[in-house]
């Protein structure tokens, strides 16, 4: 067990317990809104974990072992990861705000403020 | 080749098992934006297996179909709010 595989098998098991905790609240939680918190934030934090692991593993066996693909492969990963931390938080919020508009209230709530607001 | 390839394997398959949780939720889910959160759930959760699989089986090309995916998913999930809310809105 080297100092690296430490840190990349760490990495890995914070990323995998996030993306569980995610797809077991979507299962879970009771409505819409409730659910939509618990997948979107967990999935794009464990992501961003696994991703990073294989980051430092593409840049470190290409200072190891000088071939490029390795770099190739970490550099392609920063932009994949960099493509899903500004498309996911969006489009989560495109999904609420339209499970908003189309009626669709969270479970056991007595008053719509927002719709209140756009009322006034 | 080296040990370390077999690290990513093991977790690319716990995520392909969250993703068969996740579409539970896309098969049972009551209302249209419960669909939506659950597709949105796995398209994330490919992307991220996707990386894993590149890493462990060496190939980058793998890894340019994840960022593809991701930009193509993002759309899809965008005009599906806006079809949900112009439905709405004509009601």
């Amino acid at each position: 067990m080297t100092f690296l595989s430490i840190v990349l098998v760490l990495f890995l098991l914070i990323g995998i317990f996030f993306n569980g905790l995610g797809s077991i609240g979507l299962i879970r939680f009771p409505d819409v809104y409730t659910r939509l918190h618990a997948a979107t934030k967990c999935t794009t934090f464990g992501s961003i974990f696994t991703s990073l692991s294989v980051i430092i593993f593409g840049f470190y066996f290409w200072q190891v072992s000088g071939d490029s693909k390795y770099g190739v492969l970490a550099l392609h990963t920063i932009v994949a990861l960099a493509c899903l931390v500004i498309t996911n938080p969006t489009g989560a919020h495109a999904i609420a705000r339209a499970a908003h508009r189309s009626g669709v209230m969270p479970k056991q709530s007595v008053i719509d403020e927002l719709k209140e607001a756009d009322l006034k | 080749m080296n040990q370390l390839f077999n690290i990513f394997l093991i977790p690319g398959v716990l995520l392909m098992v969250f993703m068969l949780i996740s579409l539970f939720r896309l098969i049972l889910g009551p209302t249209v934006p419960d669909r939506v959160v659950a597709l949105d759930t796995i398209n994330t959760l490919v992307i991220a297996g996707m990386i894993l699989f590149g890493a462990a089986f060496e190939e980058v090309i793998y890894i340019d179909v994840a960022i593809v995916y991701a930009l193509l998913s993002y759309i899809a999930t965008l005009f599906i709010a806006k079809y949900m809310e112009r439905r709405a809105k004509d009601k």
